[in-house]
């Protein structure tokens, strides 16, 4: 039907408006991140009296030479858009500054935590999906009847719940009362950690061929998953269950169902398919779901992770480790969004074949 | 092979004497929409009656009660220490005292006095900021549309808490600083929800036949589109109090909330987590946030059933 | 002879927002017989489509239907399960829907759409079915052969779409057609092609259509008789060249007087357009329109629905719903005064 010009048909149809796609959301992409630091940036200058206090330790603000040093690389003494060129600047050679309570560079600080928040953040976010999905689907399905309205209060109460307190509780029921999980930590005290490839121990244990820690790892990470699946699968049900009864509504759905499939058939193949587009938005949603829970679960856990680190540069008040913490996730925050309308332009024959 | 259409609405007889002009296409347009407002005020009248709102209601009735009474309701000072530290749950301290020797049934008490206020100023100034970009967006439009939006993306790339603990942390620590925080990471969402129901009205028939009748911008502004945004502003708004208590919460509990010694869910909880065997000192803290959050999240939906188009059909 | 479809009585009600039984269709009873193209006529609302899901058990699970609808003589779809119903559709009954681009999967090819239903039901291979679609695309004049069946929807016309629509509802070679409105959501140059579509499908393969419509103009054109909805009642049927020409119910000739008559070229067959008018005369009557608005079934008053917005109305009307009563042979109205529909009422 089209492709009378020589190239083959396959790549005009796949590649150029993919490609297109691409290089368009990329650009918004790079000029959002950049929007990103003039509001961090904005941030810094209203701190409250001096940024500089905010940022050095005590100690280091005694010493003339460090302050005398720090005002000089970001250029405290020049005027405000000069100050934004040079924040941007040591932004983009991965400068975050340095921590108040570690004294070390906060990207340092970030490369040492992330693997353990990887580590609990995949499997939770690939939890977090299938589930959301299954159930969101299993809801719309059963709409109106017992099934859906206990997930619709199952998902109410997860929506409700202080993701700290629901980490706390299943600390004390699985640890304290059943005794089933361990306190917390990635892996029991008297266990030395596997040599550092990934900084993921579940991986590292298995590169090392340590059937055993890997399977302490393991049951260290369950709890912590669970928390995070939890709170992650309440918020998606909600969406992908309003998005499924809108594709049952459709008279596509109504169509198929009229030619006398199955309804299995009906279900897997027209309703998942036209949900897989709700169920890549759900999976960005999870992420900042994720994002945000980590901070607010690893302390409970004792988790080693980001989220571990932002809590106690947040009530630490140590203001490089905690923006540094922020425009991180902001920066895999939007990086994800990028993929997830990447995706949208794989899956979706009306994106890619435009 | 034109051929009349049956489904096109016949011109009903004139049911309202104020109707004005002659133009019977936009004289159907505007009585089609008071049927609509009609309808809609019927049926948020029958929210009140379904179980799981008189529920939510009477929840947020004894907080708020709660929170009016509090220094009659609670026994003790909330913040008073006494040397009886960790006590468990008895007749005397119901939910134990905390590791002050707090009694946490009065903390907890008192807390609905901090979190509803906080949450209540933080949601109408947020809603205040929101509906006025919002409106200016979506009528104005052009420059001002693209402005405002490219603003909230730039809010929209963090995800909330990240962003409200990010701006506590660099004004530091104290209620109102957190409020600030919480105000600047929730006026986006208000702006966008306002600006797409101004929107789908300015792109609707009905405007354009106002339009026709003579109706001048500010009021077509004052008649069409602030209320059709009420329902989803009403909507968002409840569902953001219960939000905004939970984010209050989280807040406090990063110590980015009120400072100690004030009663603050988010604080109890992280001042109980220090001691599992203590479960006392969190759990009714934690009770205390899930019970108002559900409540509002509870009422917050009940409402967008009835009152959001887009969410009417399918739900009810 | 039994009819292809006999329905009788056929009343569906759904649960309104409270609970109770809000009724959609109160009373039809119509029949399609073999190599017929019957229509059903009404405004939105009337019960039309209701009647066309009732009849492919696509009604929402909490719908109550009752009175009968027999397929064949021997097949009552009144009642049918699931799996029941599985055999029916796509098989004996199939549907082709209002709008193709909503009927469509966006994210399915035309070649999957098509030939689904057919390796479900008759067990053909991959390249069996493939032979066979292409032969459907063929049947509903959609050219490309292979490579239209590798596009999507959205790269094909609107028109295009309601024929792969068709083609698809085709394909297990159904007894019965039912079309919902499948000319609608078109443009008047592509509606016409449709129904030329389905005028040569009809010659072609002596195929049972009931067509769903609410434009007079359609309604003349391709079927033989026709039944007018109103609330959920059939009001009017017969021949569709006598309905339009001399209707008895005041209802259908309120519907003819209150079409615009600029483009009078309708082919009514055996008349022509301007014969057509109620009164038979050959000046047009100015154009009217019917008094009060549409009534569902649920806010259907008690007695005849029309009774309302009916210049001709006795005592009698407002308390009694009218039984259907034969006028000429074939031709039946649900109207206890059939007043002379010659004198427009004052």
């Amino acid at each position: 039907m089209r492709g009378r010009t020589g190239r083959p048909l396959r790549s005009r149809l796949f590649h150029a408006p993919l490609a297109r796609l691409l290089l368009r959301r990329l650009a918004t992409t790079v000029v959002l991140l950049f929007g990103v630091t003039v509001l961090t940036f904005t941030l810094i200058q209203l701190v409250p009296g001096d940024s500089m206090t905010a940022s050095l330790s005590e100690t280091a603000l005694n010493d003339p030479s460090v302050v005398a040093a720090y005002r000089a690389k970001w250029g405290l003494d020049e005027p405000l858009i000069t100050q934004y060129a040079i924040y941007v600047g040591n932004l983009l050679q991965g400068d975050l500054g340095v921590s108040r309570q570690t004294s070390r560079s906060v990207l340092g600080d970030l490369m040492t935590y992330v693997p353990a928040t990887l580590e609990i953040a995949i499997p939770a976010m690939v939890l977090s999906v299938v589930l959301g999905t299954g159930i969101g689907l299993y809801a719309a399905l059963r709409h109106g009847r017992r099934g859906d309205h206990v997930v619709r209060v199952g998902s109410l109460l997860g929506l409700s719940t202080p993701p700290f307190w629901l980490a706390l509780v299943a600390l004390y029921v699985f640890f304290y009362l059943l005794g089933v999980a361990p306190s917390g930590g990635r892996l029991s005290s008297w266990i030395t950690p596997p040599p550092r490839v990934t900084g993921m121990i579940t991986v590292d244990a298995l590169l090392a061929g340590e059937w055993m820690i890997w399977w302490d790892a393991v049951q260290h990470l369950v709890l912590p998953v669970a928390v995070l699946t939890c709170l992650t699968v309440a918020a998606l049900v909600r969406f992908v269950r309003s998005a499924m009864l809108e594709v049952l509504d459709q008279d596509y759905v109504r169509a198929a169902r009229a030619k006398g499939l199955p309804t299995f058939t009906v279900v897997r193949r027209h309703v998942l398919r036209a949900g897989l587009v709700p169920v890549i938005t759900v999976s960005g949603l999870a992420f900042a779901s994720l994002l945000s829970g980590t901070v607010l679960v690893e302390q409970i856990f004792s988790w080693p992770g980001v989220g571990q680190y932002a809590f106690r540069a947040a009530s630490g008040l140590d203001l490089p480790a905690v923006l540094g913490v922020s425009l991180f996730v902001a920066v895999v925050y939007t990086l994800v969004n990028l993929m997830v309308d990447l995706l949208y332009g794989v899956i979706d024959p009306r994106i890619r074949l435009s | 092979m034109t051929s009349p259409r049956i489904d096109a609405p016949l011109p009903g007889p004139p049911t309202d004497p104020t109707t004005p002009g002659d133009d019977p296409r936009a004289r159907r347009l505007l009585q089609r929409r008071r049927w609509a407002g009609r309808l809609r005020v019927r049926s948020v009248s029958g929210v009140w009656r379904q179980p799981s709102v008189v529920v939510a209601l009477s929840l947020l009735a004894l907080w708020v009660l709660a929170a009016l009474l509090a220094p009659l309701v609670a026994p003790y000072d909330p913040v008073t220490q006494s040397a009886q530290i960790y006590a468990s749950p008895s007749s005397q301290h119901w939910f134990g005292t905390d590791e002050l020797g707090r009694d946490v049934f009065s903390r907890v008490i008192h807390g609905a006095r901090l979190s509803l206020p906080v949450a209540v100023a933080i949601v109408a100034v947020a809603l205040a900021i929101g509906t006025l970009l919002g409106l200016l967006a979506g009528y104005i439009g052009r420059a001002v549309d693209e402005i405002v939006m490219r603003i909230t993306d730039l809010f929209f790339a963090f995800p909330q808490i990240i962003l409200a603990m990010a701006v506590a942390a660099a004004f530091g620590p104290s209620t109102r600083n957190a409020v600030i925080a919480l105000i600047i990471v929730s006026w986006p969402t208000y702006a966008r929800v306002i600006r797409s129901s101004v929107l789908s009205v300015r792109g609707s028939d009905y405007l354009a036949s106002s339009r026709l009748l003579g109706v001048g911008p500010v009021q077509a502004l004052r008649r069409d589109v602030v209320p059709n945004s009420v329902g989803p502003a009403v909507v968002l708004a409840t569902l953001e109090l219960g939000n905004a208590v939970l984010m209050l919460s989280a807040l406090s509990f990063l110590g980015l909330g009120p400072r100690p010694p004030a009663p603050e869910w988010g604080a109890m909880i992280a001042a109980g987590s220090r001691d599992l065997s203590m479960w006392w000192v969190s759990a009714f803290p934690g009770l205390a946030i899930l019970t108002v959050v559900l409540a509002f999240n509870i009422l917050g939906d009940a409402l967008r059933d009835r009152l959001d188009p887009r969410y009417a059909r399918g739900l009810s | 002879m039994t009819p292809l479809l006999d329905v009788r009585h056929l009343a569906v009600s759904l649960p309104g927002a409270d609970g109770s039984p809000l009724p959609v269709i109160h009373d039809a009873t119509l029949h399609v017989g073999r190599g017929e193209i019957v229509g059903i006529a009404g405004e939105s609302g009337s019960g039309k489509s209701m009647t066309a899901q009732a009849l492919l058990g696509l009604l929402p699970e909490n719908a109550q239907v009752s009175g009968s609808a027999v397929l064949d003589g021997e097949t009552e779809l009144v009642g049918l399960d699931e799996r029941g119903w599985q055999g029916v559709r796509g098989v004996r009954i199939a549907m082709v829907f209002q709008d193709a681009t909503a009927a469509l999967h966006p994210m399915l090819t035309v070649g999957r759409q098509l030939t689904e239903h057919l390796r479900h039901h008759l067990g053909l291979d991959r390249r069996g079915a493939e032979r066979r679609a292409l032969e459907l695309l063929d049947r509903v004049r959609i050219p490309g052969g292979r490579g239209a069946l590798r596009t999507y929807p959205h790269q094909l016309s609107g028109g295009m779409r309601q024929r792969v629509a068709i083609a698809s509802a085709l394909a297990c070679e159904p007894e019965l057609l039912i079309a919902d409105e499948p000319t609608t959501a078109l443009d008047v140059t592509v509606q016409a092609g449709i129904l030329e579509l389905f005028d040569e499908l009809r010659r072609e393969s002596d195929l049972s259509v009931l067509f769903i419509t609410h434009d007079l103009g359609v309604l003349s054109a391709l079927t033989t008789r026709a039944y007018v909805f109103y609330a959920g009642r059939v009001m009017e049927s017969g021949p569709t060249g006598e309905l339009l020409l001399r209707p008895r119910h005041p209802y259908t000739a309120a519907l003819l007087r209150a079409r615009p008559h600029a483009d009078d070229s309708w082919e009514v067959r055996g008349g022509t357009a301007a014969e057509a008018q109620p009164n038979g005369s050959k000046r047009p009557l100015p154009m009217t329109t019917i008094p009060g608005s549409a009534v569902t079934p649920a806010t259907a008053p008690p007695g005849c629905p029309f009774a309302p917005r009916c210049g001709y109305t006795e005592d009698g009307c407002t308390s009694e719903v009218p039984a259907m009563t034969a006028v000429a042979s074939g031709h039946h109205v649900a109207c206890r005064v059939l007043p002379d529909l010659t004198e427009v009422p004052g």
